[in-house]
C-alpha cells in the first residue's frame, strides 16, 4: 500500500484552522483541574477572545492563558473568531503579573488568526497593547511554556508566546502574517495564498529547523480533531516534561532573554555588500 | 579636540546628507505634495523639508535627520555594515536589496549611531522608509537591539525615530521574532533605569508599532504622521466602511492618549535637548 504523501504547507494551514480542532477551552478542560476563570483587564474591558485564569496542573497551581476561538457562529461572534482587541492583551498582562506575584508558572495556548484589525482596536491602542505584553513577558521570572495549537498569526500570536519553551502541534502553523495577507502585500493578490504558504516556512518542521520552536507534538494521521484524547495525552507528556525541567532553572528570565536575543541567526558585517 | 577620524566621519555624513537632500527636492518637484503650492528648493531645505505654506512634513532620510539633530563632529555610526541572510530564499529579495543599497547609500532600513545634542551624549536609531518601507527584518532588529544594549552598557539615553511599514515580509517568521527581541532589550534597558524617547514619524505601522515604537518613556510624534497597528486598507476591508478623516494620524493618537506631545521638526532638536536635561542630575547645588 502506498504511503500518503506528506501534507503541503497549504493543507496544514487548512487543518490548523479546522473548526473541530481542539482549542484552548478543550486543553484547559482536559489537562488541568479546578480552573478558575479570571475576566477583565481592570481598565474597563473584557475580551472573550483571550481566555485565562488559575488552575491546577498535576496538582500545582499555574496561570493559564490562551486565545479563544468558538466552535460555532454564536461562540465565534462572542469571542471575535479568536482575534483579540487591546483588552485581551491587557487582561493577559494582568494575569501574568499575578502569576509573577504568586510564583505560578505560566502556560499559554496560541491559536489566533491575528490581533483584530478594527477601528476601535486602533483607537484603544492595539500596537501599545501588544508591545507592552511582549516587554512584560520577556521579564517574567516564572517559567513560561507556550503551545501553538492551531494558527499562530503574527504579532497577535507572538504576544502570548515569549516563553522559555515554545511547543507546537504537528499541523499547527506560525507565521509573520496569514498566507493571504502575505500574498496580498507582496504580490497584491491574496488568491496566491497557497504559493505564499509554501514559501513562508510556517510549518512546525520549518520552525524547528529555524529554532523558533523547541519541540513538535505529533498528531494522529487525520489531524488533532480525529483523536482529541490522544492529542491531550501527547500535549500533557511534552508539557509536563518541559515544565519539570524549567522549575529547576533558577533564572528563567535570563534564559528567556538569551533565547529570544539569539533569534535571527547569523548576521554578517562585511563591507563587500556595498 | 576634533580628531581626524571624526572629521572624516563628518565628511562622509555630509555626503550622505547631501545625497538625501537631493532626493527630497526631486520628489517635491517644485511643488509641495501636501498643498500643491510652489516651494523654492532652498526654502524647503532651509525649513528642514517642512512646507512653509501647509506645514507638511516631507519624508527625510536617516542621515539628513541625524545631521539636523546631532552636534557637529559628534556622529559615530554603529554596526554600519550589518546585514542578514535571505532565509526564505525569497525570489528577487537579494537583487532588490542590492539595488536599494546602491540607490540610497544605506545598508539597511535603520541607521544607529552615538552622538551628542547640546553636548549631552545619546544613542540614536533612525529608520529610513526609502529602504523596504523601513520594514524590520533581522538586520533592523539586530541593529536596534545592539543600540539598546550599547545604551544600557554605557548608561546613555536612547532616542529611536520610527518610520516603518512593519515586519519585513521577505524574512518571514524571523522578522516577527525581532519584535520580541527588541522589546525584551528595551524592557531590560528600562529596568536598568535607562531613558528611551520614541519619536514617531510618517508612517509607523505594523510590527514596529506593536514593539519598540510603543515602549518609550516619552513618546513624541511629527505632525500628520500615520501611526497604527493595522494599515488603513486592511481595516477598511475588515469593517467594510471608509475610515474617518484624520484616523490614525498623530493628532488622533494624541487625543486618544498614546502620545505625550506632537513636536514639529523645527522644534525637534530643542525638545529632545530639553528632555535630556530634564532626565539629568539637574542643579546639584540646590537642596
Amino acid at each position: 500500500m502506498a504511503e500518503t504523501p506528506p501534507r503541503t504547507a497549504a493543507q496544514k494551514v487548512a487543518l490548523a484552522r479546522h473548526s473541530a480542532r481542539p482549542g484552548t477551552r478543550d486543553f484547559i478542560d482536559n489537562l488541568f483541574t479546578d480552573f478558575f476563570e479570571q475576566k477583565g483587564d481592570r481598565l474597563g474591558g473584557e475580551d472573550q477572545s483571550v481566555l485565562g485564569g488559575i488552575a491546577l496542573y498535576h496538582g500545582r497551581p499555574v496561570t493559564v492563558i490562551g486565545h479563544h476561538k468558538g466552535k460555532n457562529l454564536n461562540e465565534n461572534l462572542s469571542c471575535n473568531f479568536g482575534m483579540p482587541n487591546p483588552e485581551g492583551y491587557r487582561k493577559a498582562q494582568r494575569l501574568m503579573r499575578q502569576a509573577e506575584k504568586f510564583s505560578r508558572p505560566i502556560i499559554t495556548f496560541v491559536d489566533t488568526p491575528g490581533a483584530y484589525p478594527g477601528l476601535e482596536a486602533e483607537a484603544r491602542g492595539q500596537g501599545e497593547a501588544i508591545a507592552s505584553t511582549l516587554a512584560l513577558m520577556s521579564t517574567l521570572t516564572v517559567p513560561c511554556v507556550s503551545i501553538v495549537t492551531g494558527e499562530g498569526g503574527s504579532g497577535g500570536a507572538l504576544a502570548l508566546a515569549v516563553a522559555n519553551r515554545v511547543l507546537m502541534l504537528e499541523n499547527a502553523v506560525y507565521s509573520v502574517l496569514s498566507p493571504e495577507g502575505f500574498a496580498s502585500i507582496l504580490w497584491k493578490d491574496s488568491s496566491r495564498h497557497e504559493e505564499a504558504a509554501a514559501l513562508m516556512r510556517l510549518t512546525a518542521d520549518d520552525l524547528l529547523d529555524l529554532k523558533i520552536i523547541d519541540e513538535i507534538i505529533p498528531e494522529p494521521e487525520g489531524g488533532a480533531h480525529t483523536d482529541a484524547e490522544g492529542i491531550y495525552r501527547a500535549v500533557d507528556r511534552s508539557l509536563s516534561a518541559h515544565l519539570a525541567r524549567l522549575l529547576k532553572n533558577p533564572d528563567c528570565a535570563e534564559a528567556r532573554y538569551r533565547k529570544f536575543r539569539a533569534m535571527g541567526g547569523i548576521v554578517s558585517a562585511g563591507k563587500e555588500l556595498l | 579636540m576634533i580628531s581626524p577620524f571624526s572629521q572624516r566621519r563628518e565628511r562622509l555624513m555630509d555626503l550622505k546628507t547631501q545625497r538625501e537632500s537631493k532626493a527630497v527636492q526631486r520628489n517635491a518637484a517644485g511643488a509641495c505634495a501636501g498643498c500643491g503650492a510652489a516651494v523654492e528648493k532652498q526654502a524647503l531645505a532651509n525649513a528642514a523639508y517642512v512646507c512653509p505654506h501647509c506645514g507638511r512634513h516631507h519624508t527625510i532620510g536617516a542621515y539628513l535627520r541625524l545631521s539636523l539633530l546631532l552636534d557637529p563632529n559628534s556622529f559615530t555610526e554603529l554596526d554600519e555594515h550589518l546585514t542578514a541572510p535571505n532565509v526564505l530564499n525569497f525570489p528577487g529579495y537579494e537583487e532588490k536589496r542590492k539595488a536599494l543599497r546602491r540607490s540610497t547609500g544605506l545598508t539597511e532600513a535603520v541607521v544607529t549611531a552615538t552622538g551628542a545634542i547640546d553636548g549631552q551624549p545619546v544613542v540614536v536609531a533612525v529608520l529610513d522608509s526609502r529602504f523596504f518601507m523601513g520594514s524590520m527584518g533581522v538586520a533592523v532588529g539586530e541593529k536596534i537591539t545592539r543600540a539598546v544594549e550599547h545604551a544600557t552598557l554605557h548608561a546613555l539615553p536612547l532616542i529611536i525615530f520610527s518610520a516603518s511599514g512593519g515586519a519585513r515580509m521577505q524574512e518571514g517568521i524571523l522578522s516577527l521574532m525581532q519584535m520580541a527581541k527588541t522589546s525584551a532589550a528595551l524592557a531590560r534597558f528600562s529596568q536598568a533605569g535607562g531613558l528611551y524617547i520614541s519619536y514617531l514619524t510618517h508612517p509607523t505601522t505594523g510590527g514596529v508599532t506593536a514593539s519598540f515604537a510603543s515602549l518609550g518613556d516619552i513618546t513624541l510624534a511629527e505632525p500628520g504622521a500615520l501611526i497604527g497597528f493595522a494599515g488603513p486598507r486592511v481595516i477598511e476591508q475588515t469593517i467594510g466602511q471608509k475610515l474617518p478623516e484624520g484616523f490614525q494620524r498623530s493628532e488622533y493618537l494624541e487625543e486618544h492618549g498614546f502620545i505625550d506631545q506632537i513636536v514639529p521638526r523645527a522644534a525637534m532638536r530643542e525638545t529632545l535637548s530639553l528632555l535630556l536635561r530634564l532626565h539629568g542630575k539637574g542643579d546639584t547645588s540646590y537642596g
